[in-house]
């Protein structure tokens, strides 16, 4: 609906940086009774120069403090670090490596979606929804954990491999895990995603058509709900991911009800990724041993991966020293973040839940 | 600010004064000087014998006409607002254990021995110890009216629904009428929350009430119409007696379900509880109501939930009817259980709908069943098969 911002009937109010229906993260909303006028983002409250940070460290240092902006998605962030430091020294993790690091970032793309669904059901009012995912995800979290040995901050991809080698038994467990989650995630198309009430809400709403999308630069799920099939594995792969066969969903409608959708269907591809690595992935060394002090050559490196919440994309200048020159970070967060204003113009309040959460913005990634 | 033991010092020199005084200057005044001033020295002894012997305390209340048989215990404890409220804190830990078995949790667990079940009587003291906040630009006559109105109608709708042929409070012959008289100031006890509060959440919370209420109220009232018509009666005694051969629930099983929706919406739950939309309007008109303010907005919300579902058990489920095997308030009571059990089931497994969608289904598709309703009603009727 076309809303005209008319003096003297608009409402004009905040959304966070304390509400329960925002992140670190406030939006000014001015709204016409139901309709929302205006909306303003204002992010930058957990800016935490993770950039400027980066240039005082060496390029391991680096590694525990990167992954905190999206401590949910940590081995997403860290993934195209560990690749562009890897162009600078000009070298390659070993195979089997490439496949730990396919698994832990597939676990997290779980980790995350699992995450980004349980609070969606609960700002849509659907408490279960709240629950199943958030209980379903500890066992992936378990999982990477025995990996990485910690919950969700793994510090695990290192230049050169990672940190250390699957544990004895991995893929069994890892397999059981997997099996139960998918016949789980059909009991959550049944009691939500099939939901009458849940397609009420979300079918076409905050429609973000496939020119507009583009134009503004949206990334991840939230392009492919748009009809662009756009995924950095298959567009440009990386890390063995070339060997791996799925299909990436897209849909054409551009709706709430398709972001989700298509968040949905990444949680069963993850699985079927994690099954497939596990069954191609070699014997060998996990790690290119190193000695001393890492020094990158004078130069500078591209890297760019598929986060959870899009293309995560690093660019790293090397003067040769111990410390990245400068390193720069381009997250998925910040480019949605230009479709919330344009997305909720014009709609009712009370899609204001589904349109923001339903980008998954992430307010740290954002703020960096 | 005093420390805790500044404050414990306080009550100790406080229970030392009266323990002190009370023999010296209170005892003598009910043994010396009140028998000479016509009060009969009985009365004092009965007073000392009646703080032990529960029986003396019985004759004594009874005396004092509020004894189990006058109207004021029966507003007042059962079936008033103490059983009321009894009830509603038991429904509410039923409808947290529900929810975590819905939910693959386990619920309260550790007030009380069994199975968290203290866990309604510990919030309620921590509600009661928490500071009431009044922020400084609410209209504040308004701002602490709203929780005693709300108490109030609540508890005013129980006066007139009875629990079976014996136990009421309050008999008429327009009962009905009554009752959805009373449950039509709602909305407007949310709309002075929403205005005095001074914030502008609640204020969208006001005004949605309002919303929901013009989308409700019309098939809410036209739904039970049917029942009126079979039975010929807005007393509910007389409803329930016409349901003693079939329930209502059969021949009006369309009203019955517009009623029960339209329950949900008066009650401002799940899918209905968009009033009070925690990631939209963070808790719609309750946003500025803290301590045992909340306690008694909740406390009413729950009372009227007991007295939704107790109507929607009188209205087309046969009230107390059943096999004589049973006293009829114990049937009465797993009726009302089922019937509660559907209540807070829907919360698990539903989403929130908009303000819009309500509307909607409001006038567009509630109204239409209810009238259709309505028609089966008359049909039902003139064949004389009820």
């Amino acid at each position: 609906m076309e809303v005209v911002d008319q003096e003297g009937r608009t409402l004009t109010f905040s959304v966070g940086p304390q509400h329960p229906g925002s992140g670190h993260f406030r939006l000014i909303v001015k709204v016409d009774g139901d309709y929302i006028v205006d909306a303003k983002p204002d992010p930058g409250y957990v800016h935490r120069g993770a950039e400027k940070m980066s240039e005082e460290r060496t390029y391991i240092q680096n590694i525990p403090h990167l992954e905190r902006p999206v401590i949910i998605d940590s081995s997403g962030i860290l993934f195209p670090y560990v690749l562009a430091v890897e162009e600078l020294l000009g070298v390659e993790a070993p195979s089997r490596a490439q496949y730990i690091r396919i698994i832990m970032a597939e676990l997290n793309r779980i980790i995350s979606h699992t995450y980004w669904l349980s609070i969606y059901g609960i700002f849509l009012g659907h408490s279960t929804m709240f629950m199943w995912p958030m209980g379903d995800r500890e066992l992936f979290i378990d999982l990477a954990e025995s990996i990485g040995g910690t919950r969700v901050t793994f510090s695990y991809f290192v230049p050169g491999g990672v940190r250390n080698d699957l544990p004895q038994g991995f893929k069994e467990r890892a397999l059981k895990t997997c099996d139960y989650f998918e016949k789980r995630l059909k009991e959550y198309d049944r009691i939500f995603f099939s939901n009458p009430m849940f397609l009420k809400r979300t079918r076409g709403v905050g429609v973000l058509k496939r020119e507009d999308a583009i134009k503004i630069g949206a990334t991840g799920p939230n392009l492919r709900a748009s009809g662009v099939l756009s995924d950095t594995r298959k567009d440009e792969p990386y890390s063995s991911y070339d060997t791996i066969k799925w299909e990436i969903p897209v849909r054409k409608e551009g709706d709430a009800y398709a972001r989700a959708m298509v968040r949905f269907q990444e949680l069963f591809d993850s699985l079927d990724i994690i099954g497939q690595a596990l069954n191609l992935i070699p014997d060998g060394p996990v790690k290119i041993p190193m000695r001393g002090q890492i020094k990158g050559k004078v130069g500078e490196s591209f890297a760019r991966t598929e986060a959870a919440r899009g293309t995560m994309f690093y660019h790293i200048i090397s003067d040769g020293a111990t410390h990245p020159y400068r390193v720069k970070i381009s997250v998925p967060s910040f480019r949605n973040l230009s479709a919330i204003p344009f997305l909720l113009k014009g709609n009712h309040l009370a899609d204001m839940p589904a349109i923001y959460w339903g980008l998954d913005y992430w307010p740290v990634e954002a703020d960096k | 600010m005093d420390t805790f033991e500044e404050f414990l010092k306080r009550v100790i020199t406080i229970a030392f004064w009266v323990l002190l005084l009370g023999p010296i200057i209170i005892l003598p005044i009910i043994l010396l000087v009140l028998p000479p001033l016509g009060v009969q020295v009985e009365v004092a002894n009965r007073l000392l014998t009646a703080l032990i012997d529960p029986f003396a305390m019985l004759r004594l209340v009874d005396s004092l006409g509020i004894g189990p048989s006058s109207l004021f215990f029966k507003i007042a404890v059962f079936p008033g607002f103490t059983f009321a409220a009894l009830f509603s804190t038991a429904v509410i830990l039923y409808e947290r254990k529900l929810l975590a078995k819905m939910q693959n949790r386990v619920g309260p667990q550790y007030a009380g021995k069994f199975e968290g079940i203290l866990q309604p009587i510990a919030e309620l003291f921590k509600l009661m110890f928490k500071e009431i906040l009044t922020p400084e630009r609410t209209d504040k006559p308004f701002f602490w009216a709203v929780p005693f109105l709300a108490i109030a109608v609540g508890g005013a709708l129980l006066a007139l629904i009875p629990l079976s042929p014996e136990i009421y409070i309050a008999k008429s012959e327009i009962g009905l009428v009554i009752i959805f008289a009373i449950l039509s100031f709602t909305p407007l006890i949310v709309l002075i929350a929403g205005w005095a509060s001074a914030n502008k959440f609640s204020f969208i919370g006001g005004l949605r009430a309002l919303h929901l209420l013009i989308s409700y109220e019309i098939p809410l009232i036209l739904s039970a119409l049917g029942v009126v018509m079979l039975s010929g009666s807005l007393d509910l005694m007389k409803i329930v007696q016409a349901q003693a051969n079939i329930w209502f629930i059969v021949p009006q099983f369309v009203g019955a379900g517009v009623f029960f929706v339209t329950m949900l919406a008066e009650l401002e739950r799940i899918p209905f509880d968009l009033a009070e939309a925690d990631s939209e309007i963070v808790a719609g008109w309750y946003t500025e109501y803290s301590g045992m303010h909340f306690g008694a907005l909740q406390l009413a919300n729950y009372i009227k939930l007991y007295g939704l579902t107790l109507l929607f058990t009188l209205l087309f489920l046969g009230g107390w009817n059943g096999p004589a095997i049973l006293p009829p308030l114990v049937w009465l009571f797993i009726k009302l259980f089922i019937v509660i059990s559907f209540v807070l089931a829907l919360r698990g497994t539903n989403t929130r709908v908009r303000i819009d969608q309500l509307i909607k289904l409001g006038w567009v598709y509630l109204i239409f069943l209810a009238f259709a309703n309505l028609f089966i009603a008359l049909t039902v009727a003139s064949l004389g098969i009820v």
